[in-house]
């Protein structure tokens, strides 16, 4: 059986390619990584006809092969060589109708490449209401190639780009030999003498981009750079020259083929829905006003509607772990696969709702095409401090959940400013540290006091540390504006695409491969981690866990129920290994003003911070209802003395101290997985571990001997 | 000479050339071609980023600097 054919879907951003994308393939997609490359690879699987699928690769959106991003490098890495794995057996390219010339001038460089290539016009009703009608079959004449109309979005016009590409896999692509402007006569031979027959303009290609090619080594890119030189080869001179020489023979072909009917009336100009929109989205106060809203009511959704579907994930994890606690016989075994396993998984699903909620919002902005209006009005702001426009959405997700905020980077394309901003997001305070500023605020802030007699107390303690994540979130992206080196030269060129409404399938798929993406790829690494340290919290060396029980009972024959058993628990975690570190590192946290027990929740805490109060609840063996737990962990913390001054322990330094602590700790595995995942590289996470505790312990550290 | 910063709103220029190599690839190859009609027709809060509708197809956005490398003629 023949090999499926491949077909790379190319155009330009905006033009409808993943659109038409969607309606090829529906459900039949699927996520993978180009190697070696931070990108998500998108393939799907279409079915030309009965029992002939092809299979659809989507590549990133682009206005040239010419790259000018390390993600648009993908590009001709993949056409240019016809080694690679996903090399295409043909190109569809999407052009937007609207926009003719602009989207013909890729199109032309696609097909020059010597790859077999369909021309698909999208959006030809937008072009029609602005005046423009498409002679599509002259078009497809004077281009020599298929043209097929389609309307990308509905879906329509499918089974004549179907005709199109099986007539297109049919015949034998006659090879165009010329290029767009001639070169020294023997420059394209030594090329091809030296690395092989091919394509003409494929060669110069080579030529002109080695660097950015990985399929040359060192020495090979010397040759060309040698070549370059003897022939006195500009690839700059020559690309721009290119590019005006192709927009001429453009304007010639769609001249031709395009009739404009707003000259031949001599009407005006049409005014759209998207001048009237911008008039209000850009203007310089409405515009801030209105972005504000929308935040607004995003954070609403994040920390109010998403709390009903975690709770009762969090309910339906406990009920199947107490379920399973009674079915299963009390052995290690057991409590592996329910403290263990299932809690970690638990711990992963949990983040599912905000993390759909955010995509929501998120695919919603990108979709109809505002999200480009608040790169636009946010960039001189946010380039102060190293980051750019672009670097909004992530830090203002970062609120709910680090997580999907360090995958919404991917806009970014500037690589140094998209680094820079994975790298602060996660000192925006997000939702798991709210129960730990709850508790530690409760403790050391006076409750019925008043700022300047109208704000509560403890709700500007709790804001101050919302705007002292930001703040510090911009000083580290300072810092690192100043330290990292661009490889790149970051620019801000984009298009405003006009409105446009979303498409809901595009916005529930969104939704599925962020869910998908975060559960099974963060998910097996929080888990992993979730399994090592339930091992540490539960064994210990030698037999003084075993005898821990017997101990307590000795100690305190009074004691009984839940109290007992929380004893039981608390001096079993203080001999577990977990324990053992608590008293080892206590010396490195002494000069923060914490003690073992701290040592351990921060411990405990380190795969998630908010496991915080449940490890201090543990710790200080407190029982109760459940509904009151947290004034029971309040009032035992409150009532822990310091054995060392004989006064309470949680003073204001120690309360402020571990603020301050969980506030710029780096403390989520998921965080860092996630990290690792979009940077594909350990170094990444290292370093933003390792910048995050080093500014958590100094912070915490200076805090504490200011105010003890 | 005139460049694409110096224009207010609704001003309209026409395209004469570029100060800087890489920026102007990248402009060419947006459709900002040298004869091309320009139109500013937004300014972000403190006038900078700029947006220009170019040859009356697309809005094309950049900063201020980035602006101030396309030379124009007033029309």
């Amino acid at each position: 059986m023949a090999k499926t054919p491949k077909i790379a879907l190319i155009g330009n951003p905006n033009a409808g390619k993943s659109s038409l994308f969607n309606s090829l393939t529906g459900l039949n997609q699927k996520t993978g990584n180009f190697p070696g490359v931070t990108m998500e690879k998108l393939t799907g699987i279409w079915e030309l006809e009965p029992k002939r699928p092809v299979e659809i690769l989507d590549l990133p959106g682009i206005y040239s092969i010419y790259p000018k991003s390390i993600d648009e490098e993908l590009v001709i890495n993949i056409l240019g060589d016809p080694e690679h794995p996903d090399f295409p057996d043909m190109a569809i390219v999407v052009a937007d109708a609207s926009n003719l010339k602009r989207n013909l001038l890729l199109f032309s460089q696609v097909r020059d490449l010597g790859i077999p290539t369909v021309l698909a016009l999208n959006m030809i009703d937008v072009a029609e209401n602005e005046g423009y009608v498409i002679n599509s079959i002259k078009l497809a004449r004077e281009l020599n190639v298929e043209v097929a109309e389609v309307n990308a979005k509905k879906g329509i016009g499918l089974n004549g780009l179907k005709l199109a590409v099986v007539k297109t896999l049919a015949n034998r692509y006659a090879s165009n030999d010329a290029l767009p402007l001639p070169v020294a006569e023997d420059l394209i031979q030594e090329v091809q003498a030296k690395f092989g027959d091919g394509e003409t303009y494929r060669s110069l290609l080579w030529l002109m981009e080695h660097d950015r090619m990985k399929m040359f080594s060192t020495q090979q890119r010397e040759t060309f750079d040698a070549i370059q030189i003897k022939y006195h080869f500009s690839s700059k001179k020559y690309q721009s020259e290119e590019t005006v020489k192709r927009y001429e023979q453009i304007t010639e072909v769609v001249d031709r083929c395009v009739i404009n009917l707003n000259r031949q009336w001599d009407a005006a100009p049409v005014r759209t829905w998207t001048d009237r929109l911008d008039k209000f989205f850009l203007h310089p106060v409405g515009g801030y006003v209105f972005f504000l809203a929308i935040l607004f009511v995003m954070f609403q959704a994040i920390f109010t509607w998403a709390t009903y579907p975690m709770d009762a994930i969090d309910g339906g994890v406990a009920m199947l772990n107490d379920w399973l606690k009674g079915v299963l016989p009390d052995s290690a075994l057991t409590a592996l696969l329910t403290d263990g396993l299932i809690a970690g998984i638990g711990g992963v699903l949990i983040f599912i709702p905000q993390i759909a909620f955010l995509f929501l919002f998120i695919s919603l902005l990108e979709e109809t095409g505002y999200m480009s209006r608040v790169m636009f009005i946010m960039d001189k702001l946010m380039r102060r401090f190293g980051l750019n426009g672009k670097s909004v959405v992530p830090l203002i997700s970062g609120v709910a959940c680090a997580v999907p905020a360090i995958m919404s980077t991917r806009s970014i394309g500037s690589w140094k400013d998209r680094l820079i901003t994975i790298l602060v997001t996660p000192l925006m305070s997000c939702s798991a540290r709210l129960p730990i500023y709850t508790v530690l605020i409760a403790l050391v802030v006076p409750e019925n006091k008043a700022l300047f007699g109208l704000f509560n107390l403890q709700g500007v303690a709790l804001f101050g540390l919302y705007l002292l994540g930001f703040f510090m979130a911009l000083v580290s992206a300072w810092v690192m504006k100043v330290i990292l080196k661009a490889k790149e030269k970051s620019y801000f060129i984009m298009e405003l695409p006009t409105y446009k409404g979303p498409r809901f399938k595009h916005v529930a798929m969104t939704i599925f491969n962020s869910v998908n993406a975060f559960v099974f790829e963060a998910g097996k690494i929080i888990v992993a981690i979730s399994i090592v340290l339930w091992v540490l919290a539960s064994y210990g060396p030698g037999d003084k866990i075993a005898q821990s029980e017997a101990r307590v009972r000795q100690d305190n024959p009074t004691l009984q129920g839940v109290k007992l058993q929380n004893k039981i628990s608390a001096e079993k975690l203080e001999n577990s290994y977990a324990g053992l570190f608590g008293h080892f590192v206590e010396p490195v946290i002494r000069p923060l003003g914490y003690d073992w027990k701290i040592g351990i929740a921060l411990i405990t805490s380190f795969a998630a911070r908010e496991v915080f109060v449940g490890t201090m609840s543990t710790i200080y063996s407190m029982g109760g209802e459940v509904d009151d737990e947290n004034a029971t962990i309040k009032n035992r913390m409150r009532a822990e003395i310091n054995p060392l001054t004989g006064k309470p322990m949680y003073d204001a330094a120690l309360g402020f101290s571990l603020l301050i602590f969980y506030a710029f700790a780096m403390q989520c595995m998921s965080t860092l997985a996630t990290t690792y995942r979009e940077t594909k590289s350990w170094k990444y996470p290292l370093i933003q571990f390792g910048y995050m505790t080093a500014l958590a312990y100094l912070s915490a550290f200076a805090v504490y001997q200011l105010l003890s | 000479m005139a460049n694409l910063a110096d224009l207010k709103i609704g001003e309209k220029g026409e395209i004469v050339g570029f100060t800087d190599e890489l920026l102007s690839l990248k402009l060419l190859e947006m459709g900002c071609l040298p004869g091309t009609e320009v139109v500013l027709t937004h300014l972000a809060p403190f006038g900078d980023p700029i947006a220009i509708r170019v040859s009356g197809s697309y809005t094309l956005s950049m900063r201020r600097e980035e602006a101030e490398t396309m030379l124009i003629k007033r029309t």
